[in-house]
């Protein structure tokens, strides 16, 4: 029971180490600190992808012979912890890496991953997911973008939504239904596309929060090439989990602030009795943070060991979300209450920590919500890993154009 | 990265469960709960003692086993999930503990060995009456090394022989090693919560008592006494929350309504997510505070304080949710809910409760943070 590396992993971790230095500092000598979202941000993002594959420091557990790295899950984690202890890192290959361009391998005929996947490791080009629907959301299998034949090509009509980088995106994996006969998860196939087709629109959604970070994607006769098929006409739905098996992974934990800062903000707070930080209710809320916090590192590391040993991971990181994301919208709204009538303005300048309370708070339910729902993650958590049966299917007999829809 | 039991570790948590599983059956536990005379079940403790668990983290200078922090964890697990009724916390976490921690060497020479022999059993007695105890509030005191006062509740203490008490000396605190075999201590034999675990009320009237530790230090003491047994104390309350949702699972498997199981219904699915949840939250900090235990790791306060909360609310809501998966027969007497209830307040409250070390823990990450 230690945290101690191997020697192997000691090892591989300073030789990370000193790459990451050495990397780091020409990468930022070269593209400076951009802002996040411009341009600029996404020409250092590839930069530093393309310098990463070079040294094998890309997609580490993918053969060599894909770009990738040829190494293990424990050295991929660890070159992790260190890309983010060095300050450099960028989010948008996860969702391509994590589950799109591995499907891609997974399905595609060879010709087809010839062309994509080193592309793809080495940050020329990035790809998006796109299965959720305005009718189908946590119930993705209910889809209704449509897919015809005709002749050697697929006319796609329909609409996605919260695809996250459509806007970006070079290319992108697409799960329609080519059956509506058959019930919902028979008539589904995949398909890759590419997102520049004049036919692919994409639309920022205006979240909640305020921000624009997701799209609606529009297509209006886009013709794909039977080539372009992932699986077999029908076996959408089974490629489908395969993509989705990566999801938790990629989407991760929480970023935002956590009980250090709450403590730092409640310190220099006057309460009703004196200093906020000094207020019981609190100090017993931010225990339970403080638990829940560790609880969740520890039990990384638990999952980190698993890998370590050459095990597969226990079931244990599925508490993951769930807990970050209620937790984050606890944290954020107990810090704005504690501001008193002040909490309520969110102009950086003016709120505490550069209102980051403000924002998480307008963030939290989105975060409760994206890659899986508290309520389905629950379900994930009773059917797969206690056993428990599955919820009453009144869908799966009927044909899709059967089935009742309402909103 | 090596955070969890080794396989040498498992073997051992594997053998005690199978252990348990034939010593410790309900029957045994009930024959406790349901015999007023019973503060123990004494063949379960000889037969503990001779699998050397008592000593298991004891040097083998002094006749225990010699292992680490991280077995004794593993085998505290099983105690917990078997909800064992026998002192051993109180004689183990507490006793022992203490006196590997702080005692001089003849108390060690004298006390652990008899202690993994089976022949000494222990308890803490700190409680005067309802509430904390304060440094204001403590009545107990010793004078000319004889001690007097009134400890109540004190847990196992009708079964003990040897009490680690909080008295002032001279006006100031400190812990005591008392004889309960000797004279001047009456036991009287308490009705509580947990009938499977022995509670009662000692009056001392000039009993001899030998200092454990320095002199003043009594609150200090008694906290890193409970730092230690804190983390134990988590793995037992994490085997028994454990056993809860296994409970509850098996039977949400096995009953029918509406024509259907209802562990296939969403809110029954969903409780027993959030129990799942809790309980891995409680394991990655009770397996933080073993590690820090094992280490003796300056962040033992804070790992030991996350374990105790993690675990005391992770066995709590497992056990009064399992009564509630059961239904009405997770009300009746027969059926075991209500041991592991029982047990979850027992151990909740037995070394200062969750609320108390929710502000240990506060207080300490404020005394990090402004370092």
């Amino acid at each position: 029971m230690d945290f101690n590396d191997s020697p192997e992993e000691a090892a591989y971790r300073e030789k990370a180490r000193a790459w990451l230095v050495e990397a780091a500092a020409a990468h930022r000598a070269e593209h400076g600190e951009p802002k996040p979202t411009t341009p600029e941000h996404m020409a250092a993002g590839k930069a530093w992808q393309a310098r990463k594959a070079a040294a094998g420091y890309a997609c580490i557990t993918w053969p060599a012979g894909v770009g990738g790295g040829g190494g293990t899950p424990i050295q991929s984690v660890i070159f992790g912890q260190e890309e983010a202890k060095a300050g450099v890192g960028y989010g948008y290959f996860t969702i391509g890496l994590g589950m799109c361009v591995p499907t891609v391998m997974a399905f595609a005929d060879d010709a087809t991953k010839q062309r994509f996947v080193s592309p793809a490791v080495k940050g020329e080009e990035i790809w998006c997911q796109l299965f959720s629907e305005p009718a189908g959301g946590s119930d993705v299998a209910a889809l209704r973008t449509r897919a015809v034949k005709d002749g050697d090509d697929w006319v796609i009509n329909g609409q996605k939504v919260w695809t996250t980088g459509a806007h970006y995106c070079d290319y992108g994996i697409l799960l329609v239904r080519t059956d509506p006969d058959v019930p919902k998860h028979k008539g589904l196939t995949m398909f890759w596309i590419d997102m520049r087709d004049p036919a692919v629109e994409c639309r920022p959604i205006h979240q909640m929060s305020g921000g624009r970070e997701f799209n609606e994607v529009y297509f209006t006769d886009l013709r794909v090439k039977d080539s372009q098929r992932l699986g077999a006409v029908g076996d959408g739905w089974k490629v489908a989990l395969v993509t989705l098996m990566n999801e938790r992974l990629a989407v991760g934990g929480s970023a935002g602030p956590d009980y250090r800062q709450v403590m730092e903000l409640a310190r220099g707070l006057s309460g009703a009795n004196g200093p906020a930080l000094k207020d019981a209710a609190f100090r017993e809320k931010l225990a339970d943070w403080y638990v829940n916090s560790q609880g969740l590192k520890f039990t990384r590391f638990r999952t980190m060991t698993a890998l370590s040993r050459g095990q597969t991971p226990g079931p244990e990181s599925s508490i993951g979300k769930i807990i970050s994301a209620n937790q984050l919208q606890d944290l954020a709204n107990t810090a704005v209450e504690a501001q008193g009538e002040y909490g309520i303005l969110t102009d950086p300048a003016l709120a505490p920590m550069e209102a980051a309370f403000q924002a998480s708070l307008m963030w939290a339910p989105g975060l409760r919500i994206a890659g899986g729902t508290d309520e389905i993650l629950k379900n994930i958590i009773a059917e797969r890993v206690l056993g428990l049966p599955g919820d009453v299917r009144v869908d799966k007999d009927v044909a899709f154009k059967d089935m009742p829809t309402g909103r | 990265m090596d955070f969890d039991y080794s396989d040498d570790q498992k073997f051992l948590k594997d053998e005690a469960r199978k252990f348990l599983a034939a010593r410790c059956p309900p029957s045994v536990v009930r024959g406790v709960l349901d015999d007023p005379a019973k503060s123990y079940d004494a063949g379960l403790w000889t037969a503990v003692a001779e699998q050397g668990w008592l000593g298991a983290a004891i040097p083998e200078e002094y006749n225990g086993l010699g292992l680490g922090r991280v077995e004794l964890c593993a085998i505290a697990e099983e105690l917990g999930r078997a909800v064992a009724p026998i002192p051993f916390a109180s004689t183990v976490y507490v006793l022992a503990e203490a006196v590997m921690a702080h005692g001089s060497e003849a108390q060690k020479a004298v006390i652990l060995p008899r202690i993994a022999a089976g022949e000494l059993i222990g308890c803490l007695a700190t409680s005067e009456g309802p509430g904390v105890i304060t440094p204001s509030a403590l009545q107990a005191k010793v004078e000319g090394g004889k001690l007097s006062g009134v400890k109540i509740p004190v847990t196992d203490g009708d079964a003990a022989d040897m009490a680690l008490v909080l008295a002032n000396e001279g006006g100031r605190p400190g812990l005591f090693l008392v004889d309960l075999r000797a004279s001047g201590v009456t036991v009287e034999t308490l009705e509580s919560l947990d009938p499977t675990r022995g509670v009662a009320r000692l009056t001392f009237d000039g009993a001899t008592a030998d200092r454990l530790g320095e002199a003043g230090q009594g609150f200090a003491l008694m906290q890193a006494v409970l730092d230690r047994a804190a983390v134990l104390l988590a793995f037992e309350q994490l085997g028994g929350a454990d056993r809860c949702l296994e409970m509850a699972r098996e039977y949400a498997l096995g009953r029918y309504a509406f024509g259907r199981v209802i562990a296939g219904y969403q809110a029954m699915k969903h409780k027993m997510a959030d129990m799942y949840v809790k309980n891995e939250v409680a394991r990655s900090n009770a397996y933080y505070g073993a590690w820090a235990l094992n280490v003796d790791a300056p962040e033992l306060p804070t790992a030991a304080a996350a374990a105790r909360i993690a675990a005391s609310d992770a066995f709590w809501f497992a056990s009064k949710e399992s009564v509630q998966v059961h239904g009405g027969m997770g009300f009746t007497w027969d059926v075991d809910c209500h041991l592991y209830y029982r047990r979850s307040r027992q151990l909740s409250l037995v070394a200062g409760s969750p609320k108390l070390w929710k502000e240990r823990l506060v207080s300490e990450l404020e005394k990090k943070n402004a370092a």
